[in-house]
């Protein structure tokens, strides 16, 4: 149902859009339009996973890549690739801000597993906390190079300058997001516990280190190329798995269509919204995620706000 | 057979399991009491190597549970921990499937279907197999991990203070479940118990520690005896045979 509502939705994007631009120039679809829904798609579709996999993996439905530091991390990493390694190719800076993402979310993850914090509602918290310090750092360092311009691009996603030929790194987060569907078995062993997945064979840490590179690895590709978009790694897999469960082998596919169908329609909606101008997609999206994670944090019957 | 040599974990000062060597049979319940704090849980994690030990070997029919691999030891051996992620939204019959894994990686054979069948058959769950296990009571879903470590056809099953959260007739209900699966499964298992009656009445043997060592080792016989529970916990019972079981007394 969802792919349904996804093609539908990128269907009508397209006609849209081949309005908007002058008929005659069917350049504009091929070098702009295709571009830029496919990187809508696949921003879309990876986020929503990579969201579904961390919160999966810490038990815990308010974690996500805006809500661990991930972003955070992955745009120090940037920040520093930009620094140090400026002339460096833009997959060595993904390297780069993956490495970061990777760390800082393995803190994250480290910290959470030692503190064991007796209120779940903590947890995104010192998430949250967590990408402010790393946020901090990237701004300091950017102020000191005049690169804060380029930080405000990275953290909040903006599709305007997708054209051919500067999406193509996106497929490498598709393609983490496949490889997180050929491990949905062992993910959801994982988030089960790690006694639950030792007694089935399943090696707990080996997936619980693999489910997070991947998702730091999608999270630095996205901020590296289109930027950050906030809060949807949150919503999309909170309202799948409400309905689908927490098996992955199930969700991951749905996640990735709900994730690939909201930022089609945000996009939209932000490109017609003051048309013919835009707004990012990170703005609409971060609005609507702000009020959906609102929603989920004083929803009635909430299983994490029994308190 | 498991065999547990001089095994040992100690957190800080505090030595928790000091120098246990065990042997625990091919068949039968076998029961693991004392105290909390005599190191219990703690050698069981140790057992099902989901803890490491300092010092000390555990063999699973010859294979070392640290070095050899994740798979090969889960077709042989499994634990059930209260840990288990009890508000999980997967449908009981997808917990049982996980039994599975050691055996196919989750892609599930015919053989693996008949097997996650009589799995859900043989602990009555064939009506509650599409619910949602963050639904079930905890009687049900103790049923439901049962039925997943029944599919998952291990020889040895170990059982981590099984009857906790369960009110008497469900824990006597998991008692009798446990007590089926060694006399009609040939299974080998082996519980914590806080309740030394049920550790009496449905045991074939009875192991006790304090402070980390195992202090009494046999029959519920020889272990149900005022002496030995007095040492064992270090404080006075009074046990009552009623018909053939040894009840003990330790509410006044």
């Amino acid at each position: 149902m969802l792919g349904g509502v996804s093609l539908l939705v990128g269907a009508a994007t397209l006609d849209l859009s081949t309005l908007w631009s002058d008929p005659a120039q069917l350049q504009v679809v091929t070098v702009s339009r295709i571009p830029r829904t496919l990187a809508l798609i696949l921003t879309g579709a990876a986020m929503a996973v990579a969201g579904l996999i961390m919160q999966h993996l810490t038990r815990n439905r308010f974690v996500s890549p805006s809500t661990a530091g991930t972003i955070e991390a992955a745009g120090l990493g940037l920040v520093v690739a930009l620094l140090f390694f400026a002339s460096a190719p833009v997959l060595a800076k993904i390297g780069v801000a993956t490495v970061f993402a990777l760390a800082g979310t393995a803190l994250f993850v480290g910290l959470i597993q030692r503190l064991r914090l007796p209120d779940p509602m903590m947890v995104p918290l010192l998430g949250i906390m967590l990408g402010a310090i790393f946020g901090a750092l990237a701004e300091l360092l950017a102020y000191r190079a005049n690169l804060t311009q380029a930080i405000s691009v990275w953290m909040n996603g903006d599709f305007s300058g997708v054209l051919q030929g500067r999406y193509e790194t996106l497929w490498l987060a598709g393609a983490a997001a496949v490889l997180a569907y050929a491990f949905a078995r062992q993910l959801t062993a994982a988030g089960m516990g790690e006694a639950f997945a030792t007694s089935i064979g399943v090696p707990y840490r080996l997936i619980l280190g693999a489910g997070l590179a991947i998702t730091a690895f999608t999270t630095a590709v996205v901020v590296t190329t289109v930027g950050a978009i906030p809060f949807l790694g949150l919503i999309v897999p909170n309202v799948v798995t409400l309905i689908a469960g927490d098996n992955l082998r199930r969700t991951l596919p749905a996640t990735a269509l709900g994730g690939a169908a909201l930022v089609l329609a945000c996009d939209i909606v932000g490109r017609l919204i003051i048309h013919p101008y835009e707004v990012p997609v990170g703005t609409i999206v971060g609005v609507l995620g702000a009020g959906a994670f609102l929603v989920l944090v004083l929803r009635k019957g909430n299983r994490y706000a029994s308190a | 057979m498991i065999t547990i040599d001089s095994l040992t974990k100690s957190y800080g000062r505090q030595v928790v399991v000091d120098g246990v060597t065990l042997e625990l049979p091919d068949s039968g319940v076998t029961s693991i009491i004392g105290a909390n704090g005599a190191g219990k849980s703690t050698l069981l994690s140790m057992v099902s190597r989901v803890l490491g030990a300092d010092a000390g070997v555990v063999t699973v029919d010859g294979l070392d549970v640290w070095n050899a691999p994740g798979r090969k030891i889960a077709r042989r051996l499994s634990i059930l921990r209260q840990e288990t992620h009890t508000q999980a939204r997967i449908t009981v019959r997808e917990l049982v499937e996980f039994g599975r894994y050691p055996h196919s990686r989750g892609r599930l054979t015919p053989e693996c279907r008949a097997a996650v069948d009589e799995a859900l058959a043989f602990c009555d769950l064939g009506e509650l197999e599409h619910r949602s296990i963050h639904e079930l009571s905890g009687g049900q879903r103790q049923r439901a991990c049962v039925a997943m470590v029944l599919a998952q056809d291990t020889r040895y099953v170990l059982l981590d203070e099984p009857l906790n959260n369960l009110d008497l007739v469900h824990a006597t209900a998991l008692m009798r479940l446990v007590r089926r699966l060694a006399d009609e499964r040939g299974k080998s298992i082996v519980l914590v118990l806080h309740d030394i009656n049920y550790a009496s009445v449905y045991s074939d043997r009875i192991v006790a520690m304090r402070d980390g060592v195992v202090v009494r080792d046999g029959s519920p016989a020889d272990v149900m005896t005022e002496d030995a529970l007095s040492h064992i916990y270090g404080a006075p019972f009074v046990v009552h045979t009623l018909g053939e079981d040894r009840i003990a007394a330790y509410y006044r």
